[in-house]
């Protein structure tokens, strides 16, 4: 007690990486990969993103023009055989999973942010707010999710932009519901009550005390609500309201071949089966997730060695 | 009474002989306790006290055969009524749980069932272990049972859910079902942790009586040394896993033998004496860490070199019953336990200064509910004033007008001359700043993903424009004050104790140099080494730094420690209030709630 406070200490300490927020979310990440569960499903989902996003370049052939005759079984020239109008299925696999990709993440973090924000104010403000979030949430979970975003792009024509706004609206109110519902508890907490104490605005309580206590549950609804989004944004394609022929999608591509089916199945299967790989490793991932942040997985041994205190009273 | 003859004229039976018990973690050989001797007769109360993490509860559940998930009995024996326990099956056990050896948990209303009425639990437990009674037996069977735990209205009881009795009644049903099947052996884990003390004074009173009249043997686990005092026939001491200190009860806390002991005896506020308290510096070593020698050198003042080469033996004091792990224990018993300990000066009232804080007839209510009735108080600069009550008394609704939390009220409040806001957002930065809050619970005070120095820093960001340096220097001098070192800065509030976290959570109150703190049971989520210490805190806050403070507590031991002014609350009405009422209290409710506060055998 008898030094002088050094000041600056406090400066340097902070831009050191010791003392910025602790990094929660790569904590849970890790011991997410970590385990069993998550290894799986990382390495399904990197397999098929992977491919993605070297395909564009290794394609051997065009995707738009023919190769082959339609249908035609494998040959060494086309290793998947050819589609509905004989081209390349291997190169249109190739090239066709990176916009899907693409516009599934757009959309997933577009649904979730917009979701969390919804969820987090209506647990926040309670009353009114509580009250008008929430009854327009039920509005929208009264539509079954592809239908919304079907209704949107039919009507206003598929654009891009137009699928990444369409699939994230039709996410939000599931988002909002789940978040409300764990931010409620949040809300309650001392810790906020003693900064709402400072005279602290709204917006600060609930981007910097509240959010960052419901990372884990933001981190799954990111990894299952994508999952979602890829579903989604196949099905349209299948649907036609996707991305318009004569790009290559795999959602577009099991529609246009699902006719020759008998004649050349891999034109329908590759597409299909990526797209199942895809949705199961990243499934499996956030499941990893959620039982990372929860601790279920953590032998009870580690516990007791982690916290010291053996679950001593019902905390 | 016939068990009143049997307790007359019943010679010692052996109940329960436990021989070098030892619970590990897992698979491991690190153990959480180890080496726990001790044996119970019929009839007498064994008083298992400890600070929390020192194992007692492991103790008590391996009683009965139960490790806690993650947890392993690895050796050792534990023997009821000669009969080795650790081992047996376990359809086995739970013929002896709940039959001839009873458990009453800490918390009743984790305990009951709550989808199930009262009296549908109690013939459940009748009906599994005594299957051969009639409805009629079972009915006279509960009705006697009731009245020996002094349960009023039975048929009313009976026929509510858990939650729509109070924490006494439910842990009073607790108890019954526990009595049920008149048990040899009662083990009770903290069951008076959270009620009040009328309450706590009548549950203590009922397991006493029962243990007496059905000369039952009972291990009484708390960290309430007080209520232990008022309880045991004997005493055990542990820390870190091991039992340090066993003897009868007037001589474990008269003469103790352990500096452990001793320690939390200086530790412990005394409702009738207002003395210094002593606070114990450190923490026990965690299960792992724990060094070759004592394990209470480290925070030891009587630790010799000789302490830390090994674990000691068993000392016996004055070749009685009574004995200590440690092996200056004689030494250690012949001193007096509390005498040096200095009396606090409570400094008479200056009838010139004009009050800090003054309230007027304020009222407030809940919803429908009125909770506080023309509540009139004063808190003059630089002088403690605490608000004591049971709960229900509206102490925390008072707590929560003078912040701005709960905006129902009417009435005024003046403070520093000016009357407050109801609404905190309605209220200056200037008044925010000078009216601080501690609350209750360190544990969700203090935001689990902030470091303490962003912690501390935040009120300062918030209600001022400071330079960066300026704020360090504050954060720093606020820190030192609540006697934390510049280490803790980057440390998170898991990585830190119960006590720790609660001083930062006063050093975030203290940085914006407030005149007036509002502490709102401060102490209560704290073992007592750590409350002594926090209470002589916020003593030497209010002597050095000229803080004004308004001590919310049920607590009268604490109290009569660390008060200048006394108001009893009661049903949200003021009943008595001045310097005096902990010394000549003029209502009787108040004689009630100091003949009932535990302790009195300590004095």
């Amino acid at each position: 007690m008898s030094s002088q406070p050094d000041i600056g200490a406090i400066t340097a300490l902070r831009k050191s990486r010791t003392l910025g927020s602790r990094r929660e979310w790569l904590v849970i990440l890790n011991r997410a990969a970590r385990s069993r569960r998550g290894a799986i499903g990382l390495m399904l989902t990197g397999l098929v993103v992977l491919l993605a996003i070297v395909g564009p370049v290794t394609a051997p052939h065009s995707d738009v023009g023919p190769v082959t005759a339609a249908f035609a079984t494998p040959s060494s020239a086309a290793p998947l055989g050819g589609d509905v109008l004989g081209r390349d299925v291997l190169t249109r696999v190739l090239t066709g999973g990176w916009e899907l990709l693409t516009i599934a993440a757009a959309a997933t973090a577009l649904g979730v942010s917009a979701g969390v924000a919804l969820g987090i104010a209506a647990a926040y403000y309670r009353r009114w707010a509580d009250g008008i979030i929430m009854r327009i949430v039920d509005v929208f979970l009264a539509f079954p999710q592809l239908v919304f975003a079907l209704l949107l792009v039919s009507i206003l024509g598929p654009k891009s932009w137009l699928i990444i706004v369409a699939v994230g609206i039709s996410h939000t109110p599931q988002v909002a519901r789940v978040l409300r519902s764990v931010a409620l508890d949040v809300c309650e907490r001392d810790y906020v009550k003693a900064v709402e104490l400072m005279d602290t605005p709204s917006r600060k309580v609930m981007a910097g005390e509240i959010l960052p206590n419901l990372l884990s549950v933001v981190m799954v609804e990111l990894g299952l609500r994508f999952t979602y989004s890829i579903l989604i944004i196949a099905g349209l394609s299948f649907l036609g309201l996707g991305v318009q022929p004569p790009a290559a999608n795999w959602g577009l591509m099991i529609n246009e071949n699902r006719i020759g089916l008998v004649v050349n199945p891999w034109a329908v299967i590759v597409p299909a089966g990526l797209i199942a790989v895809l949705t199961i490793g990243l499934n499996t991932f956030t499941d990893a997730i959620a039982r990372a942040s929860l601790g279920v997985d953590r032998p009870a041994e580690e516990m007791v060695m982690a916290t010291g205190i053996i679950l001593d009273r019902s905390a | 009474m016939a068990g009143g003859l049997m307790a007359v004229h019943g010679s010692t039976r052996r109940l329960l002989a436990v021989e070098r018990l030892r619970v590990v973690v897992g698979r491991s050989q690190i153990d959480v306790i180890d080496e726990i001797s001790f044996t119970v007769d019929a009839g007498e109360v064994l008083g298992l006290v400890g600070e929390s993490g020192s194992g007692k509860t492991t103790v008590g559940l391996a009683l009965m055969g139960y490790a806690r998930p993650g947890l392993t009995i690895d050796s050792g024996s534990v023997k009821f009524e000669g009969r080795e326990i650790i081992g047996l099956s376990a359809a086995e056990l739970r013929r002896l749980r709940g039959g001839a050896v009873a458990y009453v948990a800490q918390d009743p209303a984790s305990a009951l069932n709550p989808a199930l009425k009262v009296g549908t639990q109690l013939r459940e437990i009748l009906a599994a272990h005594q299957p051969s009674e009639g409805a009629g037996a079972v009915q006279d069977r509960i009705s006697e049972l009731f009245a020996e735990v002094r349960l009023d209205a039975a048929s009313r009881v009976l026929n509510s859910y858990p939650h729509q009795l109070s924490g006494g009644q439910q842990q009073r049903v607790m108890l019954t079902m526990a009595f049920a099947c008149r048990p040899k052996l009662i083990i009770l884990d903290e069951p008076t942790t959270g009620l009040d003390v009328t309450t706590q004074r009548h549950v203590l009173d009922s397991i006493r009586g029962l243990c007496r009249i059905y000369r039952v043997g009972a291990v009484y686990v708390s960290h309430d040394l007080a209520v232990v005092a008022d309880i045991a026939d004997t005493i055990g001491v542990m820390y870190a896993g091991r039992l340090v200190e066993l003897g009868p009860a007037a001589r474990a806390f008269r003469t103790p033998g352990h500096p452990y002991t001793r320690g939390l005896l200086r530790a412990i506020p005394s409702p009738t004496r207002a003395h210094v308290l002593e606070g114990m510096e450190g923490q026990p070593p965690r299960p792992g860490a724990r060094p070759k020698g004592c394990f209470f050198a480290a925070r030891c003042k009587f630790a010799v070199a000789e302490c830390r080469a090994e674990f000691p033996a068993r000392h016996e004091i004055d070749r009685t019953a009574h004995w200590a792990r440690c092996i200056r224990a004689e030494e250690v018993s012949q001193l007096p336990a509390l005498a040096e300990l200095p009396l606090r000066e409570h400094p008479p009232l200056g009838a010139a200064e004009r009050p800090l804080l003054r309230l007027d007839a304020l009222n407030a209510t809940y919803g429908e509910h009125p909770v506080l009735h023309d509540v009139s108080l004063e808190v003059r600069p630089q002088r403690c004033l605490a608000v004591v009550g049971e709960s229900g008394a509206g102490k925390t609704t008072l707590a929560r007008c003078l912040v701005g939390l709960h905006t129902a009220r009417s009435g005024t409040i003046q403070f520093d001359g000016a009357p407050l806001a109801h609404d905190r957002r309605k209220r200056s930065r200037d008044v925010i700043r000078s009216l601080q809050y501690v609350f209750q619970n360190p544990y969700t005070s203090l935001n689990p993903r902030k470091t303490v120095v962003t912690l501390v820093e935040q009120p300062l960001r918030q209600l001022f424009k400071l330079r960066a340096s300026e704020r360090e220097r504050r954060v720093i001098a606020a820190l030192r004050n609540a006697a934390l070192s510049e280490d803790y800065m980057t440390r998170y509030p898991d990585q830190l104790s119960g006590g720790e976290r609660q001083r930062v959570a006063i050093a975030r109150a203290l940085v914006v140099e407030p005149k007036l703190l509002v502490c709102d049971e401060v102490t209560s989520a704290l073992d007592v080494s750590v409350q002594a210490a926090i209470v002589e805190l916020l003593h030497r806050l209010k002597r050095d730094h000229g803080l004004t403070l308004v001590l919310i507590t049920h607590n009268l031991a604490l109290v009569r420690s660390l008060a200048d002014d006394v108001v009893i609350l009661r049903n949200g009405r003021v009943l008595e209030q001045g310097q005096k009422v902990l010394d000549n209290p003029r209502s009787e409710y108040a004689l009630q709630l100091l003949s009932d506060a535990p302790g009195m055998s300590l004095v």
